[in-house]
């Protein structure tokens, strides 16, 4: 290779490099903010602000949905799998929150660090298939519905 | 020396574009007829999902979209490289091109998102990492063509524009890997490098068909914009003046 391109080379690598390792460097240090939001752990050990307006996100705990027989209000509770904390919401869930499904609450945790929710966000996971062969994966000991698949919120 | 000969007979417009006017409608052929097969398949033939009914059809669309939108920076920023290094006109052409293209994709792949996240997630859109590193992206195919078209001097505009196209292809594997380094709303790859799929097989092909259309699809339109570009920016030459006058045009 003919030295000036060489040089040129080196330089197009030194571009990319170091705007890599500075954009890197930020993007590290800023890990947390770029975060859409708090896992049940942060929640729980108290690491998240209450009273503060913020999102938090985890599996629906099967079974600890309770929908109110007068109001619109819904208790649930978000896990990842070891801790879970509740969460009440009052207004229309979206089609997908289910038991057993993610969702992004987005709101703020009360004194009793109870999240109140204005908005519930149905997190979808990456699976796709057909009914018949969701129905035959529950019928062979499937755990579909049972957690939200390979979660894993760091706790 | 002579091993690099081959790469500087590509660097040749001229031989790109009598090339490449051979090649157009053969690509155009297999790119009409593979998007055909994959929008009848994915929208008529594949069945439900059974959680989001019809709904998740629009994947149809949107990740060929993304995937594209991805790819083609990497084509540019490349070309871009290519292009300061060997000081080669026709890289630069090149990568003028991909940028309008890349913005389209990358425009459809944010809307096709959106409409699919309003009845999915119950939100147009999130700030969440993917969706604004794909905003990013956007962005950057917007100042590659700003950049390009902010310089009287050819040769400037191309190397600013050069510069910024590789300064941006770190943006490429954080929106990648955005979904598994973040808590985002978006879910995770569907197809992954070194797993399986987690789509069922029945979705999958129609997928795939539409990936691989929307690659020949972007190699058309690539090479469309391409050629346009060397015949402005050749207009001066002899070989294109004798082109407009065989072909009776001006």
């Amino acid at each position: 290779m003919h030295p000036v391109r060489r040089q040129r080379l080196l330089l197009v690598l030194f571009i990319v490099v170091f705007s890599s390792v500075a954009i890197g460097l930020m993007a590290y240090a800023l890990r947390a903010n770029i975060n859409l939001f708090y896992p049940p752990s942060q929640i729980v050990s108290g690491e998240a602000p209450v009273n503060t307006r913020i999102r938090a996100g985890g599996c629906v705990r099967p079974g600890s949905v309770e929908r109110s027989k007068t109001t619109l209000e819904t208790r649930f509770s978000l896990t990842d799998g070891v801790v879970d904390f509740p969460v009440v919401y009052s207004g229309i869930l979206p089609d997908l929150f289910a038991e057993g499904e993610a969702a992004v609450v987005n709101g703020s945790l009360n004194k009793e660090r109870v999240f109140v929710a204005t908005e519930v966000l149905a997190k979808h996971d990456e699976e796709y298939m057909p009914p018949e062969v969701a129905e035959a994966m529950s019928q062979s000991g499937g755990d579909h519905d049972e957690t939200c698949g390979g979660m894993a919120y760091g706790s | 020396m002579a091993s690099w000969q081959w790469f500087h007979r590509l660097g040749s417009p001229r031989w790109f574009y009598e090339k490449t006017g051979g090649w157009l409608p053969w690509l155009t052929a297999v790119a009409l007829v593979l998007l055909v097969l994959g929008t009848v398949w994915g929208l008529a033939f594949s069945p439900e999902d059974f959680k989001q009914g019809n709904s998740y059809r629009i994947i149809y669309i949107h990740v060929p979209a993304a995937f594209l939108a991805l790819a083609g920076y990497y084509i540019m920023a490349v070309c871009g490289a290519v292009g300061l290094i060997w000081r080669m006109k026709l890289a630069f052409m090149v990568m003028k091109s991909a940028a309008p293209i890349g913005a389209g994709l990358t425009f459809v792949s944010l809307v096709t998102g959106a409409i699919w996240g309003k009845p999915t997630w119950g939100t147009w859109w999130a700030w969440d990492a993917r969706i604004t590193s794909m905003l990013i992206l956007f962005f950057l195919y917007l100042g590659i063509m700003a950049l390009q078209s902010a310089f009287q001097n050819r040769e400037a505009a191309d190397k600013a524009s050069a510069i910024l196209a590789l300064v941006g292809t770190v943006n490429i594997p954080i929106i990648y890997k955005s979904v598994d380094w973040w808590y985002t709303l978006h879910q995770p790859a569907t197809l992954k490098l070194t797993s399986a799929p987690t789509i069922h097989a029945s979705m999958l092909y129609p997928l795939l068909t539409m990936v691989v259309a929307f690659y020949v699809f972007y190699a058309v339109v690539l090479l469309l914009y391409t050629r346009h570009e060397i015949l402005r920016r050749e207009s001066r030459t002899g070989w294109v003046r004798e082109l407009i006058a065989k072909e009776g045009g001006l």
